[in-house]
């Protein structure tokens, strides 16, 4: 009754991986074309990831350098000319202002006009020559470690042999001697300590986070606000193929920002892609997924476009912070770095910095990419069971 | 409740007798509620192959969502049933192939243009060639010149000929419409009509949702649907007759003051303008005639016997239902 021989044949239409791939093609080009007249959007795609790698690659050093100094000088002898010259050598220190007395020097610190005060008190010199081992105060501004943390080890290596030149004589007894082994240290795949060449390869890992969440966090929310999800619902397409059909553009998207990433870090910050570019290009693509099954998992679970963009950034603050992006990994406790062995970003800083810097292969990089891997696909499973398919 | 004295269709075993009536639409005893309020109770319903069934009622009263648990779209909460052959409940993915389903709001894609609209139906219906496929449905719709127009952009006329289109596009055996005709001027809304009898008459089942009366008069049958309830179905004329109320029709002067004085009279159950005349009417034909009886004799109004219109009848059964309520 009702049944006839039609419907036999449009089951048969309905179901089958090629009638599926149909269905995941006509959500690709109602998606893409979407994404095409929404110029914002498109502009945002394209110009986020240029200007946040500008703002970033050129902003960020995380070794700082010509910290503003003041010193208090109450000894005028040579030792103190030699020992201020080797700090301004260094590099890291530029004296701004010389102070007149103890509180001014606490004055000056405590008001952030300079990071670093140094004094060298009275009879600093004669002292010296007595052999009584003077100290040399070095108040550091030291709220923020990292900013303080080069400077203080160049000055930890300075005072080893700063005085050499002045030692002469009857003195020379005075002068350090050579420890009896030699240290050797390879600061290798970053030998001059460059910051972009860590941040690099991290901001794209972070601008694809932000990027890709963002979009497909919109998805789902957008067609329930706008009313349009009572009709998809109503046609016979399946949950999986609407998700694929929404990731598949933003894929594209997201490897267009790969490309404009990667070629700007080449270029303009001199990254070196040490490792397979096409290793590199394929793994980039299975983050990108990764992010991009999130953003669609907190799509489905939000009920408002707001509050998909609340999810969102409740995971991209994590993702920056505990990721090893900003700070070591390996300096968080040991809850942290679990919370961290979690997020997408996590792996993915490994591998894009093992296979830029380090010019390591898929054989190194096996366990951050079977976590990605698992990542992405425990997400995709979550968003399509997920998936409200009625509307009770 | 009411539903046995109400229900003029022949018992299971008899339908098959009926030549040609393929039972389109066979649900019983559906129930939903949404947070404790129960917006569908008990609902039983049979629809024949090839009708329009206006599906009537006033706002809020459980019109779509009867109409979504009809699609697979809601779960009910009881009750059972087929559409098309196909269980409401496990084969949703079956229905929705070959059911169109008109929303209330327009729920197409603004952002898109009506080819690319079409074209995205056809190809999640997987028609052999979407672009052929939306340019016939722009051609009979009648859309030639806004093929490439955003769909968001088009009037609210335009806008239903596109819904409908997209959904007649994959070759449905069942159309719901729901509330198609709401907010479109009267040109289009009897096009809209035209529309509708013509698919009909090439064997397609609609089942339509209105408020408007004048609607009503263009289904084959009606069924009345008020706080979830079906209070009445069959023939417009069946129902009307069915409501067995007795109807006088008064014309003449001073009409609000009699309207007053006939609400506060026991056996009179309705009064109500009807342009300039004044329709009263009672259930129980003997008490209005002993109760106006005065009234009628003194004048100076003129009293007429009338037959009730729908909406008397409608009104009605939704005061009684109330009532019960």
């Amino acid at each position: 009754m009702g049944v006839d021989g039609r419907n036999d044949d449009a089951s048969r239409r309905t179901r089958g991986l090629a009638a599926s791939l149909r269905r995941i093609y006509a959500t690709f080009v109602k998606e893409l074309i979407q994404l095409r007249r929404d110029r914002i959007t498109f502009a945002t795609m394209i110009f986020i990831p240029l200007l946040q790698l500008m703002l970033f690659g050129y902003a960020i050093n995380t070794d700082p350098k010509h910290l503003p100094t003041a010193v208090l000088v109450q000894d005028d002898s040579a030792f103190t000319r030699s020992f201020l010259a080797a700090m301004r050598t260094s590099g890291y220190f530029a004296v701004r202002s010389v102070a007149a007395s103890e509180a001014e020097l606490d004055r000056l610190i405590l008001s952030g006009a300079v990071q670093f005060g140094v004094q060298i008190p009275a009879h600093f010199g004669r002292d010296l020559i007595r052999g009584e081992r003077p100290a040399i105060l070095v108040v550091a501004d030291a709220t923020d470690p990292s900013a303080t943390g080069g400077a203080v080890a160049a000055l930890q290596g300075l005072s080893a042999n700063v005085f050499a030149r002045d030692l002469i004589g009857p003195a020379s007894s005075l002068a350090p001697r050579l420890p009896p082994y030699e240290l050797r240290i390879h600061r290798r795949y970053n030998p001059t300590g460059e910051t972009r060449l860590n941040i690099v390869p991290g901001l794209m890992g972070t601008i694809l986070t932000l990027t890709m969440l963002m979009f497909t966090a919109l998805s789902v929310t957008r067609e329930i606000e706008r009313g349009t999800m009572e009709t998809l619902l109503a046609m016979p397409i399946r949950p999986v193929e609407i998700m694929l059909g929404k990731i598949a553009p933003y894929l594209v998207i997201g490897g267009l920002q790969m490309t404009l990433i990667l070629t700007a870090a080449k270029l303009l910050f001199g990254v070196p892609i040490v490792g397979s570019l096409g290793l590199l290009i394929g793994l980039t693509m299975l983050f990108i997924l990764a992010n991009l099954s999130v953003g669609y998992t907190f799509s489905t679970i939000a009920t408002s476009q707001l509050q998909a963009m609340q999810m969102s950034f409740f995971f991209f603050l994590p993702s920056i912070l505990l990721s090893g992006f900003m700070f070591p990994f390996r300096g968080m406790p040991g809850w942290a770095q679990y919370v961290g062995e979690i997020l997408p970003l996590t792996h993915y800083l490994r591998i894009v910095r093992g296979i830029m810097l380090k010019g390591a292969g898929l054989q190194h990089l096996q366990a951050d990419v079977l976590a990605l891997a698992a990542f992405t696909l425990a997400a995709m499973s979550l968003a399509v069971a997920r998936f409200r398919q009625t509307l009770d | 409740m009411a539903e046995a004295t109400l229900r003029t269709d022949p018992p299971m075993a008899a339908r098959g007798s009926q030549a040609g009536a393929a039972i389109v639409i066979d649900v019983e005893g559906l129930t939903k509620s949404f947070n404790g309020r129960t917006v569908v109770k008990n609902l039983t319903m049979q629809v024949r192959k090839g009708l329009i069934y206006g599906f009537l009622g006033p706002n809020g009263s459980g019109k779509t969502t009867t109409i979504r648990m009809l699609c697979g779209l809601l779960t009910p909460d009881s009750g059972r049933g087929t559409c098309l052959g196909y269980d409401i409940r496990t084969e949703a993915d079956m229905i929705k192939r070959h059911v169109g389903y008109m929303t209330q709001r327009f729920s197409l894609y603004a952002d898109l243009s009506v080819r690319e609209n079409l074209e995205f139906v056809a190809r999640v219906y997987d028609l052999d060639d979407p672009g052929a496929a939306a340019e016939d449905a722009i051609r009979r719709l009648g859309l030639e010149n806004r093929a490439g127009q955003l769909a968001g952009e088009l009037s609210g006329g335009w806008k239903q000929r596109l819904a409908l289109g997209a959904c007649i596009l994959p070759g449905p055996q069942l159309l719901l419409l729901d509330e198609p005709t709401a907010g479109v001027d009267p040109k289009a809304r009897r096009d809209f009509w035209d529309e509708i009898h013509a698919l009909a008459h090439q064997g397609l089942t609609v089942l339509v949702s209105t408020h408007y009366m004048d609607e009503a008069e263009r289904c084959h049958e009606i069924a009345y649907i008020a706080y979830g309830e079906l209070l009445a179905h069959g023939t417009v004329e069946e129902v009307v007759a069915n409501a067995h109320l007795s109807t006088w029709t008064v014309t003449g002067p001073d009409l609000a003051a009699l309207a007053e004085t006939l609400k506060r009279t026991e056996g009179v159950d309705m009064v109500a303008p009807f342009g300039s005349a004044l329709h009263v009417l009672g259930r129980d034909a003997d008490r209005l005639e002993a109760a106006t009886r005065t009234m009628r004799e003194a004048g100076p109004q003129l009293w007429r016997r009338d037959e009730p219109t729908l909406e008397d009848v409608f009104i009605n059964l939704m005061s009684r239902s109330r009532d019960n309520f």
